[in-house]
């Protein structure tokens, strides 16, 4: 296939790479390109310039700040969240949803940081990583700042990374007293999702966040309250649950119908609190 | 400061060899391989990222050559199909491959063959289901998949 003309950079610190994107009109970060390109195939895509990331070696760690949290470099792949012993003691659910994204080839280029800043509706880790309350750190011209995961998509295809910014880490916070679930309906074994939903139990409550149902990520809120204070027995799950499709306008497409997906978003959002449930229960 | 160019002098080692030559931003890896060097034992089967038939080996690792650009491989070392047999000589997973009837119509295997071959580095002696996951990105439209993931198993423990 021939792309459209486009013009590459490839810059060696993070400060160039945000200087890059400041200054050129319609330029644009590459990360593993495993969606970028394949937009830019179909033209639904047209960036003037690619800031390839590829040389931005400190994107590209997995750690721990100060202050405990799981840090994930933009430029992590799936691959290296799914083999990470930093995320399997901090948050194992990140390195189990990661190792069922797309396939090999594609898990060893796609990113932490092209996923969530594609904000594709049916992307795997934008509810996980808003039932994880997980934070977004985006540096611009003028500095860092950090967005909470709430507050980080914002529409189909569109994030709190605005123009000239760059997303350079994730950060979330490592379990303790918490169980987490994910769970949803694909086409193929390891493909796109007609619906999910996740789910993360601690001592605060429970966040339950619906994927595929709506342009961002949703809060299951009135399934939350209910569930404030329950021991999650299947039965009470179930109850709560109860009108939670009804809530949700989602759309129709070749894969599933509004109504289809009303449905599953109560069986996925169901299964995962009782997969968290479980998995707090084994963790005490 | 790194300016944005249009066309970047690409220095790659491929099936060993070096390979430099100036190639546009928006030429695809698959396309500079087999276009431009010749290498046609990489196939274009879906073009969209789905089916496989164009992994190679991006440092040591499966990637599909139709989801990267030729510039992105600058200084990059790769394998491609042509890369796997030496002198001749068919690597222990080929002869499977053949021993087994792993292929119909053909058009599938070179990228069949790449990701078996990256899961045998990794894993000499996967179980069946570990290969149905590592070939999950390769698509054989006959639907020969029977053949083929016998023929990775039975290769395994076999290769170096």
């Amino acid at each position: 296939m021939l792309l459209r003309e486009v013009e590459y950079a490839r810059p060696t610190t993070v400060a160039e790479a945000v200087t890059l994107l400041g200054a050129h009109e319609g330029a644009r970060a590459l990360a593993g390109g495993q969606t970028l390109v394949n937009v830019m195939k179909a033209r639904a895509a047209a960036p003037d310039v690619l800031v390839d990331l590829a040389d931005l070696d400190e994107l590209r760690t997995i750690g721990f700040s100060s202050d405990g949290l799981l840090e994930i470099g933009a430029m992590v792949t799936y691959a290296q969240l799914a083999g990470s012993s930093e995320v399997e003691v901090a948050r194992p659910i990140l390195a189990e949803v990661a190792g069922t994204i797309a396939d090999v080839q594609v898990r060893h280029r796609g990113t932490v940081g092209g996923n969530v800043c594609v904000a594709d509706p049916t992307n795997h880790l934008p509810p996980l990583l808003v039932a994880l309350d997980a934070t977004f750190t985006i540096r611009g011209r003028d500095g860092e700042r950090s967005v909470a995961a709430d507050a980080f998509f914002l529409g189909v295809y569109m994030t709190a990374v605005g123009e000239g910014e760059l997303l350079t880490k994730v950060s979330v916070p490592p379990s303790s007293d918490t169980g987490d679930g994910f769970s949803g309906l694909t086409v193929g074994k390891h493909g796109t999702y007609v619906a999910n939903a996740a789910a993360t139990i601690a001592n605060g409550g429970v966040r339950i966040v619906l994927g595929c149902v709506d342009a961002v990520p949703v809060r299951a809120t009135a399934m939350e309250e209910r569930l404030a204070g329950s021991d999650f027995a299947e039965e009470a799950v179930k109850a709560a649950a109860e009108g939670l499709g009804a809530s949700l306008d989602p759309p129709s497409d070749a894969h599933g119908s509004g109504d289809f997906r009303r449905h599953l978003a109560e069986v996925s959002a169901v299964r995962a609190v009782l997969q968290a449930a479980s998995r707090r229960k084994g963790s005490q | 400061m790194t300016e944005p160019v249009s066309a970047l002098a690409v220095s790659v080692e491929i099936n060993g060899e070096q390979v430099e030559l100036e190639v546009p931003a928006r030429r695809l890896l698959v396309h500079f391989l087999r276009d431009d060097l010749g290498l046609t034992g990489t196939h274009v089967g879906c073009d969209t990222g789905n089916c496989g038939a164009c992994t190679v080996h991006l440092n040591g690792e499966p990637v599909k050559s139709c989801m990267l650009l030729a510039v992105q491989v600058d200084g990059a070392r790769l394998t491609t199909v042509e890369g796997l047999a030496s002198n001749g000589e068919l690597t222990a997973l080929q002869k499977s491959f053949r021993e087994h009837h792993a292929l119909q119509c053909g058009y599938c295997t070179p990228g069949m063959l790449m990701s078996a071959t990256a899961l045998l580095e990794r894993n000499p002696r996967p179980t069946e289901d570990e290969v149905r996951y590592a070939l999950q990105g390769n698509i054989c439209r006959c639907t020969g998949y029977v053949n083929i993931v016998e023929a990775v198993v039975a290769a395994g423990g076999s290769t170096p």
